[in-house]
C-alpha cells in the first residue's frame, strides 16, 4: 500500500464518520408547540420529512398538529403516532389536523406509515 | 334539520346579532344561533321550505362571507381522496416508465450502430443530453425527495437511488468531457448514460407495478366505499323528491322501492320487507324488516317496499363505522413488522456505509496489485453505484402492511372485521379455542322443544292453555312459550285469578278451568300425579331441556320441555375447529348436566361448567398458564371480562351493531364457522407475512454482498448497475404480489 491508498482509506473511512454522524447523530431545530386556550397547536410541514422533527410540548394541554403535506410522494402519505394508536391519511397539497391528548411527559415519536421519516414530540 | 355552517368576517357581538337576526328572519329558518368565537351559525330549518344554499346566501346578502359546509369528513370519503391519490400515483408513473423505457432502448441500440463510425464524442454529448433529461423530467422526484429527506437527516429508497444514478451520471460527465484524463491514467473513459436511463426505467417500472398492486390490496375496501349510494329518495311535505345524500338529515323519512339499495341507516316506519344484508354481515339469508326494525344503509331492500326514518348518517353510519374499523386495522402494525421497523430505521445509512466500504477494497486491492490508480478507482465506483442501486428497503417496508391490508379487507367481505394488526397475529397462533355456551354454541334465545300432551288433550289445546296462563308471566320460559303459540297462530285468551308461586310456577283461570304450570314441586303441593310421565322427564333432562309441567283441574295435562336450541352449524363447525388442531374448550354458567349434554351434541369433551360470571375470567386464565394462547368466543356483551383477558377476543353474531369494544375480532354472523374462518385467515396471513419478511431480508443480505462483488473472488461474479436495478424494482413487486395471494382466501 502507497500513500494514495491510505489516503482512500482514511478518505473513505471520514466518509463513514461522517453518514453515521449525519443521520444518526445529529439532530435538527427543535421548535414549541403554542398553546392557545385548552389546546397547543404546532404545524409540521411534510415534504420529505418532518419540518420540524423535533417537537416539545407541555403536559397539561391536548395537542392539535396541523401536518401540511406538500408533496405527492407516497412515502409519507401517512402519519402514525404509534403510542396514541393513531393513523392518518395525510392529502397531498392539503392541511391535515392529528389531535392527541394531553400527553404524559415523555418521548413519543412520529413516523410515517413505514417507519421512515421520524419526527418526535418530546412532552415536558 | 340542523346544519352548522362557518362564517367569516364578524368582527363583534354586533355583527353576530345581525347575521342571527337576518337568519330568523328567513322563511323556513326555525331557529338559529351565531357564535362568533367559533365563527360559524347553527341553523335549525324545515328542509321543504328553504336549503343550506338560500341560508348560505341570505348570509352572504348581509356582508360576510359564508360557504356551505363541507361534507363530514368520513372513512368513506377518506377512502376516495385515497384511490384518487393513488391511481394519480400509477398513471404518473406508468408514462414515465414507458417513455425512458423507450429512451433506454434506443440508448442501448444507437451506439451498437454508430460503433466505429468516428462519431463517438458526438454520441457521448448527446446521450449526455438524453439522460439528462430522463433524469430532470421522469427520475425528478427521487432527486426532490431525495435532498428533502436528507435536509430532514433522513434517508430512503430515492435517497439511494439518487446517489447511485447520480453519481453515475457526474462521472460520465468528465468522462465526456475530459476523456484524456481517462486516457493518460490507463482507463478507458467509459460512460454510464445507457445504464442511467434503463436504471430510471426499471425502477419506475418497478414503482408502477407497487402502485398498482398496492392499490389492489385496497381493492374490498374500496367495493365497500361504492355501496354507498349517492341520492336517497325522502318524503319532503308529503311528496316522493329524490336527493343527493348529502342534504339528506336526521329524521327523514326514505323510501325505498323493491331491489334498490338503502341509502342510510334508519327503523322502518311503514312496509315490511327482507333486506339482503350479505354485503356487510356475509350472511346470505336476507332478514325480514317490519315496523320498527333497524336497518342500514348499503344493504339491498328485497320484493317489499320500505319507508323508514333516517337515524345515523355520515361517519356514525354502520357502513362508514365499517370502513373506519376496516382502515384502522390496515393501519395498525403487526408485532412481527418490529423487526422490519428497526431494520429500516438504519437500513439506508448502512448501505451508504457498505457502499463505501466496496469503494475503498476494491480500490486497494486493485491499486496494490497491478493497477492503475484510474482503473483502481472506476472499478471501486462500478461497485459502490451497484450497491446502492440493489439495496431496497421497500420490499421490507411492505411486507407486512399489504398482508394485513389485504387480509382485512377479506375479511370484512365475510363479516369478520379484525381491529388491529396485534389481533390478527395473536388470532393465527390461537391453540386453544374456548365458547361461551349461551348465545354462543347455542341461539342465546329459549325456545319450546317439546310439547307432549297427557290423556286427551291436544297439543294445540296444552300450548293454548299453557300461553294464555303464562302471557302475564315475564319469565324466559314464559316468554318462550308465549311466542312458540303466537308463531303457530294460537289464539291466547287473558287469565284471570292469576297467582303466582315464587320458585314453583303460576295458576290462574283460563276459559272456567283452573290451569297451573311450574316445576315437579308445584305438582306435588297441588297433588298431581307425575308418575305417569316419569320416563319423559328422565329423557328430557338427559338433552338438557326444562320441563314443565301443566294441570287442568287438577289433573297432569302435559309436559312442555323449554330449551336453548344449538346454533345448527355448531356442530360442523367445531368438528372444523378441531381438524384445525385446535382445542375445543366450552365454558357455561349451566349445571354440569345441561352443559354436559350440550357439549355431547355438538362434540365437545372439554366442558367447564357451573361457572359464574365473574368466573369466566380465571378460567380463561387457568388454560393461558398451561401455555395455550386462548381465544374466547362470547357474545361481548356479557362476555365483556372473558374477552377482554382472553388473548383474542372474539365478539360473535353481532350482527350490524359492531362497536364492541371488548373484542379483538367482531363477527357479524352468527354462526362458529366464522370462528374457524378468521382464524383460518390470520393463520394464512401470518405465513404470508414471514414469507415476505423473509424475502424481503434475504433479497438485500444476499443481493448486497453480490452487488459489492463478495462472489468475484471465488467465481468471478460482478453485478452491473442495470441488472442490479432490475432486481431491486422487481423485489418489492414480487413481495406485494405475495400479499396479494391472499384475495384467493375462501374459508369453506
Amino acid at each position: 500500500m502507497n500513500s494514495i491508498d491510505y489516503a482512500v482509506v482514511a478518505a473513505g473511512a471520514a466518509a463513514i464518520g461522517w453518514v453515521l454522524w449525519y443521520f444518526f447523530f445529529s439532530s435538527g431545530p427543535a421548535a414549541a408547540a403554542v398553546a392557545d386556550a385548552g389546546l397547543q397547536q404546532v404545524s409540521v410541514t411534510v415534504k420529505g420529512g418532518y419540518d420540524p422533527a423535533l417537537i416539545k410540548v407541555r403536559t397539561d394541554k391536548p395537542v392539535r398538529f396541523v401536518f401540511d403535506r406538500q408533496e405527492t410522494s407516497s412515502c409519507s402519505e401517512e402519519i402514525v403516532f404509534p403510542d396514541f394508536g393513531i393513523r392518518k391519511f395525510l392529502p397531498a397539497f392539503q392541511k391535515t389536523v392529528v389531535d392527541i391528548p394531553a400527553p404524559a411527559a415523555g418521548s413519543y415519536e412520529f413516523t410515517c406509515g413505514m417507519s421512515m421519516l421520524r419526527g418526535r414530540m418530546v412532552a415536558e | 334539520m340542523k346544519v352548522v355552517i362557518p362564517v367569516s368576517g364578524m368582527t363583534c357581538a354586533a355583527c353576530e346579532a345581525r347575521v342571527q337576526k337576518t337568519l330568523k328572519q328567513t322563511p323556513g329558518v326555525k331557529d338559529a344561533s351565531v357564535n362568533l368565537m367559533m365563527a360559524n351559525a347553527t341553523v335549525t330549518f324545515d328542509a321543504g321550505e328553504t336549503s343550506t344554499d338560500k341560508l348560505v346566501n341570505a348570509i352572504r346578502e348581509t356582508g360576510y362571507e359564508a360557504s356551505v359546509p363541507g361534507p363530514v369528513e368520513n372513512a368513506i370519503e377518506d377512502q376516495a381522496n385515497r384511490d384518487r391519490e393513488q391511481a394519480a400515483e400509477f398513471r404518473e408513473l406508468k408514462v414515465k416508465a414507458i417513455v425512458s423505457g423507450a429512451a433506454g432502448l434506443i440508448a442501448m441500440f444507437v451506439p451498437m450502430l454508430l460503433h466505429g463510425s468516428g462519431a463517438e464524442r458526438e454520441l457521448s454529448f448527446a446521450m449526455l443530453f438524453a439522460s439528462l433529461g430522463v433524469m430532470g423530467w421522469a427520475g425528478r422526484h427521487f432527486y426532490v425527495r431525495a435532498w428533502a429527506a436528507f435536509r430532514h437527516r433522513a434517508a430512503d429508497m430515492n435517497t439511494l437511488i439518487a446517489l447511485g444514478t447520480g453519481a453515475a451520471f457526474v462521472y460520465s460527465v468528465i468522462a465526456t468531457i475530459a476523456p484524456e484524463f481517462f486516457i493518460s491514467h490507463g482507463a478507458a473513459p467509459d460512460v454510464y448514460y445507457e445504464a442511467i436511463i434503463i436504471i430510471i426505467a426499471l425502477i419506475l417500472t418497478g414503482n408502477a407495478f407497487e402502485a398498482r398492486a398496492k392499490r389492489e390490496t385496497t381493492a374490498a375496501l374500496r367495493s365497500l366505499a361504492g355501496l354507498q349510494p349517492k341520492t336517497a329518495r325522502v318524503l319532503r311535505n308529503e311528496v316522493e323528491v329524490e336527493i343527493p345524500l348529502e342534504e339528506l338529515v336526521s329524521g327523514d323519512i326514505v323510501v325505498v322501492r323493491p331491489g334498490e339499495r338503502l341509502p342510510v341507516d334508519g327503523e322502518v316506519v311503514s312496509g315490511q320487507s327482507a333486506v339482503d344484508e350479505s354485503m356487510l354481515t356475509g350472511e346470505s339469508v336476507p332478514v325480514k324488516k317490519v315496523e320498527g326494525s333497524r336497518v342500514v344503509g348499503a344493504t339491498i331492500n328485497g320484493t317489499g317496499s320500505l319507508r323508514y326514518r333516517a337515524t345515523t348518517l355520515g361517519s356514525d353510519s354502520v357502513l362508514a363505522q365499517i370502513l373506519k374499523m376496516m382502515r384502522d386495522a390496515q393501519g395498525s402494525r403487526a408485532p412481527m413488522q418490529h423487526l422490519a421497523d428497526r431494520v429500516s430505521a438504519v437500513f439506508v445509512p448502512t448501505v451508504i456505509v457498505i457502499a463505501i466500504v466496496a469503494f475503498v477494497v476494491w480500490f486497494v486491492a486493485l491499486h496494490t496489485g497491478e493497477a492503475t490508480t484510474a482503473a483502481a478507482a472506476v472499478r471501486g465506483f462500478a461497485a459502490a453505484v451497484t450497491v446502492l442501486i440493489i439495496a431496497c428497503p421497500c420490499a421490507m417496508g411492505l411486507a407486512v402492511p399489504t398482508a394485513m391490508m389485504v387480509a382485512t379487507g377479506k375479511g370484512g367481505q365475510f363479516g369478520i372485521l379484525i381491529k388491529g394488526g396485534e389481533a390478527l397475529q395473536r388470532a393465527g397462533d390461537v391453540t386453544v379455542v374456548a365458547l361461551d355456551k349461551t348465545g354462543t354454541v347455542t341461539l342465546g334465545r329459549p325456545d319450546v322443544t317439546d310439547i307432549i300432551p297427557v290423556g286427551s288433550i291436544t297439543e294445540e289445546d296444552l300450548l293454548r292453555l299453557a300461553a294464555s296462563l303464562e302471557s302475564a308471566s315475564e319469565h324466559p320460559i314464559a316468554t318462550a312459550i308465549v311466542r312458540n303459540a303466537k308463531e303457530r297462530g294460537i289464539e291466547i285468551v287473558t287469565p284471570g285469578e292469576f297467582d303466582s308461586h315464587t320458585g314453583l310456577g303460576v295458576s290462574a283461570k283460563v276459559g272456567g278451568s283452573s290451569v297451573a304450570i311450574g316445576n315437579a314441586a308445584l305438582m306435588t303441593q297441588l297433588g298431581v300425579d307425575l308418575a305417569a310421565v316419569a320416563d319423559q322427564t328422565t329423557r328430557l333432562l338427559e338433552q338438557a331441556r326444562t320441563a314443565v309441567y301443566v294441570s287442568k283441574d287438577g289433573a297432569l295435562a302435559g309436559i312442555l320441555a323449554v330449551a336453548d336450541p344449538v346454533r345448527p352449524t355448531s356442530r360442523d363447525a367445531i368438528a372444523r375447529l378441531k381438524s384445525m388442531s385446535l382445542r375445543v374448550v366450552m365454558i357455561s354458567g349451566d349445571r354440569k348436566e345441561t352443559a354436559q349434554a350440550i357439549a355431547n351434541g355438538v362434540g365437545i369433551t372439554d366442558v367447564i361448567a357451573g361457572v359464574l360470571p365473574g368466573g369466566k375470567v380465571a378460567e380463561v386464565q387457568r388454560l393461558q398458564s398451561g401455555g395455550a394462547v386462548v381465544a374466547m368466543v362470547g357474545d361481548g356483551i356479557n362476555d365483556a371480562p372473558a374477552l377482554a383477558a382472553s388473548d383474542v377476543g372474539i365478539a360473535i353474531g353481532t350482527g350490524t351493531d359492531i362497536a364492541v369494544e371488548a373484542a379483538d375480532i367482531a363477527l357479524m354472523r352468527g354462526d362458529l364457522h366464522s370462528v374457524a374462518d378468521a382464524i383460518a385467515l390470520s393463520r394464512r396471513t401470518t405465513r404470508i407475512m414471514k414469507q415476505n419478511l423473509f424475502w424481503a431480508f434475504i433479497y438485500n443480505v444476499i443481493g448486497i454482498p453480490i452487488a459489492a462483488g463478495a462472489l468475484y473472488p471465488f467465481m468471478g461474479i460482478m453485478l452491473t448497475p442495470v441488472i442490479a436495478s432490475a432486481a431491486m424494482a422487481f423485489s418489492s413487486v414480487s413481495v406485494v404480489g405475495n400479499s396479494l395471494r391472499l384475495r384467493s382466501f375462501n374459508p369453506s
